[in-house]
């Protein structure tokens, strides 16, 4: 991130529920899945977010209410320094093209029935390549992506998980966009094959100078890609971090509670290590827990917790948590946190005082 | 059947020169060939590997659910005094649940949706067991409660949609545990569920065999989960065992190419990221048309003349591989060396 970069897309104060609806002829709303709940996020131009969190957390209606796949109910949404958030079909089609995305599963984002050229091919005819310039641009992009340029008349099932995967990337790839949104890119393939496509994605990345938005439910894979790593839970975020940091310095308790569920593949240090085993599942998103979404599974929590919503209070290296009690940083760190005005609008005002921070001094 | 005490130091289930193959439209698939391995009481053994490589197909043959018009079996499976891979359907029923209990990698789809999961329960201990049903769904509410399910007295009554991933898990392990098998069989029993939630299945499955005394196939790809869960492990490339030892020795002392390759390519988040995450070059071979000799050799950096042919699984002490590079070639080799897991291998090439 560099400091005169202006952010590539945003979101502001953003709020995506769901409404659950009953009724017969007329549809009551009776209650609200509350799926992304004042969400505030930049993302500059050539930075990888990777956007953390367990099943149910909002991260993947977060990145699709940033494509415009989904409404939002609140907040807004720019990008490229335009307000997208009510704009219409005609108004985002030729931001479409430089917005895509790749999926989770590449047995199903992939239509048997075409062939491969066809697959990668139709985004570039339908923002209007001359068809007789298509091929080509299809051999190119197979080059790009470690395919053979050859295999533009196989159909997918003539493909591995890995290969479909790289078909995938190539199809996002055609219409050279500034911003991809990769959700789970390779927690469908096998570990070995995850490897190859997260190091082709950091090729690309140089090579374009592509934005990415990375989703991903577990921490291990997104620190290979990502500059900077919001943790969500339950519609909100708990704590966004410079990459690297996250893994050395967690604050918040929930972010620690991901790291030690990770198990870690050394058998030796796997039995010195102390497991934390967080108890319970997340709530129910229809009414979440008043006060800080974490608590009912915190360790920490105490009574601040179960009232008042912690703002994201800002430490060094621009590193935010929103946590009463943090983890891992100074009593000087802690009375030089400021407030940061990305935090939600109805949270308190009370930044952790070091009082309030019990435990955090024995643990610096 | 009655489950008599095995002498002791007698393995429970022995399994001695498996092969499966499937008839297809695009040839024989020889999906498990020439497998072999024990397992005693109280022992978690681990089957490693990636898509295809047989680990699946073993532990469901086992159970004898991969029987079909199109299946061809060699080889035996003695658990105890049986005979498994021969053994009729009336046989295997008995053993199924009873003997030998399987829980599957997709906790949403293998519990009936239109049945309440208490009676799911207890039609399997009625099948075993001549209980009367007021007894059989005490014994279910006992058995949710072991597991972890809050509130069981009333969560008998739910139906699985009315479960979350972890706790429909929870009510696979209750039904796989409800009459008391010697053997439970997890096939990829925390892939489909969050890391939190992981972390307390693991948990309960240690903790179950210690209590039972049972002994544990855990069939999965993670290496972070064996490292935490597993006795022995038994790595598996391409429907062979390439490499079988004990926890230790395989992560320590590992001694075939693609154990090192797959050790080499685990990522951590106790160390400091790599520039570049290693990956095995290449891809696994199609099951159909399987490299002549050792099925490694196309991706494997240190083939030479010998390895057209199958090299044969051997070595002492019980920690067994199959590969014709000498003791003394792997060890100047290997780029995997104690205390340098998931880093120490070269970032490959990543061509597929």
């Amino acid at each position: 991130m560099s400091a005169d970069s202006a952010p590539l897309f945003g979101v502001d104060h953003l709020k995506v529920y769901f409404p659950i609806k009953k009724g017969l002829f007329i549809d009551r709303e009776v209650a609200r899945v509350h799926a992304v709940n004042d969400v505030t996020l930049n993302v500059d131009e050539g930075e990888t977010l990777g956007l953390v969190g367990e099943s149910g957390c909002g991260k993947t209606t977060l990145s699709r209410a940033i494509m415009r796949l989904v409404d939002a109910t609140e907040g807004s949404i720019s990008f490229r320094g335009s307000d997208i958030t009510g704009a219409g079909r005609r108004e985002m089609e030729p931001l479409r093209r430089e917005m895509q995305m790749v999926f989770q599963d590449p047995f199903a984002s992939l239509n048997p029935r075409k062939r491969i050229v066809q697959i990668i091919g139709q985004p570039l005819r339908l923002h209007g390549t001359e068809r007789d310039r298509v091929e080509d641009r299809v051999k190119e992009l197979l080059g790009l992506v470690g395919l053979h340029p050859e295999h533009l008349n196989r159909f997918p099932h003539e493909f591995s998980g890995g290969q479909r995967q790289r078909i995938g990337v190539a199809r996002a790839l055609a219409l050279e966009p500034r911003l991809i949104v990769l959700d789970e890119p390779v927690s469908a393939l096998d570990v070995s094959v995850q490897a190859q496509i997260i190091n082709l994605l950091d090729d690309l990345q140089d090579e374009f100078r592509l934005t990415y938005l990375f989703v991903a439910h577990d921490l291990s894979v997104v620190r290979h890609v990502s500059d900077r790593i919001a943790v969500m839970y339950l519609g909100k975020l708990m704590e966004v971090s410079p990459a690297e940091e996250l893994y050395t310095k967690p604050i918040h308790p929930y972010t620690s509670a991901l790291l030690a569920a990770i198990p870690i593949p050394d058998p030796e240090e796997n039995r010195r290590r102390e497991r934390i085993v967080v108890s319970g599942e997340p709530p129910n998103p229809i009414e979440p827990p008043p006060g800080c979404v974490f608590h009912p599974r915190c360790p920490r929590a105490t009574d601040i917790c179960r009232r008042v919503e912690p703002p994201l209070a800002r430490y060094p290296n621009g590193h935010l948590a929103a946590c009463h009690h943090p983890l891992g940083v100074s009593a000087e760190e802690i009375a030089a946190a400021v407030r940061d005005e990305s935090s939600p609008l109805d949270c308190g005002d009370e930044l952790p005082s070091q009082s309030g921070s019990n435990g955090s001094r024995e643990l610096a | 059947m009655s489950a008599q005490a095995p002498e002791p130091g007698a393995p429970l289930l022995a399994v001695e020169d498996l092969e499966v193959a499937f008839g297809t439209e695009g040839g024989v698939v020889q999906a498990v060939d020439g497998v072999s391995f024990e397992l005693k009481a109280g022992e978690v053994l681990a089957i490693v590997g990636e898509s295809g490589s047989g680990k699946s197909v073993t532990a469901m043959t086992l159970m004898g659910l991969t029987r079909s018009p199109n299946a061809r079996f060699g080889g035996r499976a003695h658990y105890r005094d049986t005979e498994l891979i021969e053994a009729s359907e009336n046989t295997l029923r008995e053993v199924r649940g009873a003997e030998i209990a399987m829980i599957f990698q997709d906790p949403m789809t293998s519990l009936n949706p239109v049945h309440k999961v208490g009676d799911q329960i207890v039609e399997q201990i009625q099948e075993h067991e001549a209980l009367p049903d007021q007894q059989a769904r005490e014994r279910v509410v006992e058995l949710l409660e072991k597991v972890g399910i809050p509130r069981a007295r009333q969560r008998v009554d739910n139906y699985p949609f009315e479960f979350s991933g972890g706790m429909r898990q929870r009510v696979m392990i209750a039904l796989a545990l409800s009459c008391n098998p010697s053997i439970l069989i997890a096939d990829e029993p925390t892939t489909a569920l969050d890391v939190t939630i992981q972390a307390q299945i693991l948990e309960r499955i240690r903790e179950l065999r210690d209590e039972t005394g049972a002994a544990v196939i855990l069939v999965t790809h993670d290496l972070g989960v064996v490292a935490d869960i597993a006795d022995r492990i038994a790595v598996m490339y391409a429907g062979r065992i390439v490499e079988e030892g004990t926890l230790d020795e395989i992560f320590y002392d590992p001694q075939h190419p693609y154990t090192w390759g797959l050790l080499g390519s685990i990522t951590r988040v106790d160390r400091p990221r790599p520039e570049r995450l290693p990956a095995i070059a290449g891809l696994p071979p199609s099951l159909a048309d399987r490299p002549v000799g050792c099925h490694f050799r196309p991706r494997c950096p240190h083939e030479f003349s010998n390895c057209t042919e199958v090299p044969a699984l051997t070595g002492d002490n019980g920690h067994r591989d199959r590969c014709w590079l000498s003791a003394q070639q792997k060890r100047e080799l290997r780029e995997v060396r104690p205390g340098e897991i998931g880093l120490g291998a070269k970032a490959g090439a990543e061509a597929e």
